[in-house]
């Protein structure tokens, strides 16, 4: 196996993973419907808890562990299916920057400039914030268009070093479409490059759509996930309430903790450059 | 240098205005203001005289052209709610959000750029373990989190720090230490990155050989040229921060630029919106401006003709 693999981040990672896909059988408790009568219950090793809810419930009475259950579902869908989106929109118009180039590659690029030099949270924000809040699906939208520019200056510039590499000649010299070049023989071997780039932005997004549903501009209030569920909570916290804003934070970073630490570990791997020093 | 100067103002001019008309655009796609606008009694005829007050029943193009010549002027309109210039209520909380910042970025600095260092000069060793494990600690929490934490502790159950406002040094602490901690991190690993990339040049192999001190040799030799990507990436944060601060500010309950565009794009307070957008453009502008000519300061093999 690998060197240096982090095993234990793998395993969190996966365990969350499967928490996510299995929440409705392993959350205790309907995550939205609460119970007026037992709210902001302390967690069971607390006085005052109980095990029925182990986490404690929210002002609303819903029990904590099985909002983050569901919350966990929308920090990866959003994470994963934002980055996926980039990817898909990125690296065709890298190939083409790059492998073609001419006026459409530089003006392609220029876009990507523009698109890079303003920051991705304020784009979103903005986005978001206009258009009225949204789903799960918008978020992943909205994430996944603002972040194509940083993988198609990627793919674009190591097709530019694999471009007159022998295989590409050819490729070329046996007369196939520019398409099936970049699709077929090119890609492949800029994967790795992109995969890394991925699992930098896994993380990233995930903070990244947790603050703006903290902001209120993220997923819907009905959603049970982890940013809003620490918006709320912080109306509490000088009540003596901790537990609905110290736990979801904790879920929330040890899962990017987790995701982290395996991207450091892929990017040290796959590197070309790295792999040289 | 002076051509130079020049020609990256009329760049930085330009940049602007790219920006501000695609700020114009954009909005024109999100929908109707008086949707929002409207107190939700008027009648037909009062949305429409409110629009007519507002300009906003012009063709496009004529709102277009308004909207630059103003802009020129620097007049970005007036505020849907407060009826105050909107550019004068973003750079009225300018400085204060300019100050957190500052002091965030100088936590940062001293704190992320020796950690880098030692790190490197200590690669592969325990210290730099915990080091590299420390930051990607620093990079993973989420910031509002952290603040919230450090209101529980130092606030809720401490009382040694004050949780709100910016009145004195202590209201600082907390604040600036929630912005700083994600960029303590980031410095000391880019540092340590390209500070492991520069004592690997043959430069460094000649200066140790010719018998300099390692102290001379890290920190004259190799960490001045380890700082170059160094200023770009810290003038790129302070600029993500000016424009990034929202969270924090909401947190600790600042009353910043941030927060103001924060409640703008809440209430659709348009005007206050393309204010902050447009201050915000500069400022990067007026950065990474700052930033080329510190280079051509630090580093003499860059010199603009």
């Amino acid at each position: 196996m690998p060197k240096n693999f982090p095993w234990f981040a793998a395993l969190v990672l996966l365990a969350f993973v499967l928490a996510a896909i299995f929440a409705p059988m392993l959350a205790p408790h309907d995550p939205m419907q609460g119970d007026l009568m037992i709210s902001q219950m302390p967690p069971a090793w607390v006085e005052g808890g109980d095990w029925a809810y182990p986490l404690g419930t929210d002002e609303q009475g819903c029990d904590v562990l099985s909002i983050l259950l569901y919350g966990l579902r929308v920090s990866l869908a959003v994470g994963f299916g934002a980055v996926v989106i980039s990817v898909l929109i990125g690296t065709p118009l890298g190939l083409l920057a790059g492998y073609s180039g001419g006026r459409l590659g530089e003006g392609i690029m220029r876009l990507a400039d523009i698109q890079l030099a303003v920051p991705t949270f304020l784009v979103a924000l903005v986005v978001l914030a206009l258009t009225g809040g949204g789903s799960v699906i918008k978020l992943i939208l909205v994430i996944g268009v603002v972040g194509w520019a940083s993988y198609a200056r990627l793919v674009r510039g190591a097709v530019l070093s694999e471009r007159e590499r022998e295989y590409v000649l050819a490729a070329e010299a046996l007369g196939m479409s520019q398409g099936r070049i970049m699709f077929r023989h090119i890609l492949p071997n800029v994967l790795s490059v992109i995969l890394v780039q991925m699992s930098v932005d896994v993380p990233r997004v995930i903070l990244l759509e947790a603050t703006l549903s903290f902001l209120g501009v993220g997923v819907s209030i009905e959603t049970p996930a982890i940013g809003l569920m620490i918006q709320r909570g912080l109306d509490y916290i000088y009540s003596g309430v901790w537990w609905t804003t110290v736990l979801p934070g904790l879920v929330l970073a040890t899962l990017v903790l987790a995701t982290n630490l395996i991207g450091d570990w892929m990017r040290d791997a796959f590197d070309p450059r790295r792999r040289a020093t | 240098m002076l051509r130079y100067l020049v020609v990256r103002t009329a760049q930085t001019i330009f940049a602007v205005f790219v920006v501000a008309t695609m700020i114009f655009l954009g909005l024109q796609l999100t929908g109707d203001p008086m949707e929002n606008l409207a107190p939700q009694d008027l009648n037909q005829a009062q949305v429409e005289e409110l629009r007519k007050a507002y300009g906003l029943d012009k063709p496009l193009h004529v709102q277009y052209l308004r909207f630059m010549v103003q802009l020129a002027k620097g007049d970005l309109g007036v505020s849907f709610l407060s009826g105050e210039p909107a550019l004068g209520l973003i750079l009225e909380r300018f400085p204060t959000t300019l100050k957190l910042v500052l002091a965030a970025m100088l936590i940062a600095i001293v704190l992320g750029l020796p950690m880098g260092v030692a790190a490197a000069i200590r690669v592969d060793t325990s210290v730099d373990r915990t080091l590299r494990f420390l930051s990607v600690l620093g990079i993973s929490a989420p910031a509002f989190w952290i603040g919230i934490m450090l209101i529980l502790i130092f606030s809720v159950n401490l009382g040694w720090l004050p949780s709100s406002g910016l009145s004195s040094w202590k209201h600082y602490l907390m604040p600036a230490f929630t912005l700083s901690l994600y960029r303590i991190a980031l410095f000391l690993r880019m540092v340590r990155s390209t500070m492991l990339d520069v004592l690997n040049q043959d430069f460094i192999r000649t200066a140790r050989a010719k018998g300099l001190a390692e102290r001379v040799v890290v920190y004259k030799h190799a960490l001045r040229n380890a700082l170059i990507p160094f200023i770009t990436v810290a003038g790129l944060q302070f600029g993500h921060l000016m424009a990034g601060a929202v969270v924090t500010e909401k947190i600790f309950a600042i009353p910043g630029m941030n927060r103001l565009a924060l409640d703008a794009l809440y209430s659709d307070d348009r005007p206050v919106i393309i204010a902050f957008i447009i201050v915000t453009a500069v400022l990067f502008a007026v950065v990474n401006l700052l930033v080329d000519l510190l280079y051509a300061l630090i580093d003499p093999r860059v010199r603009y003709a």
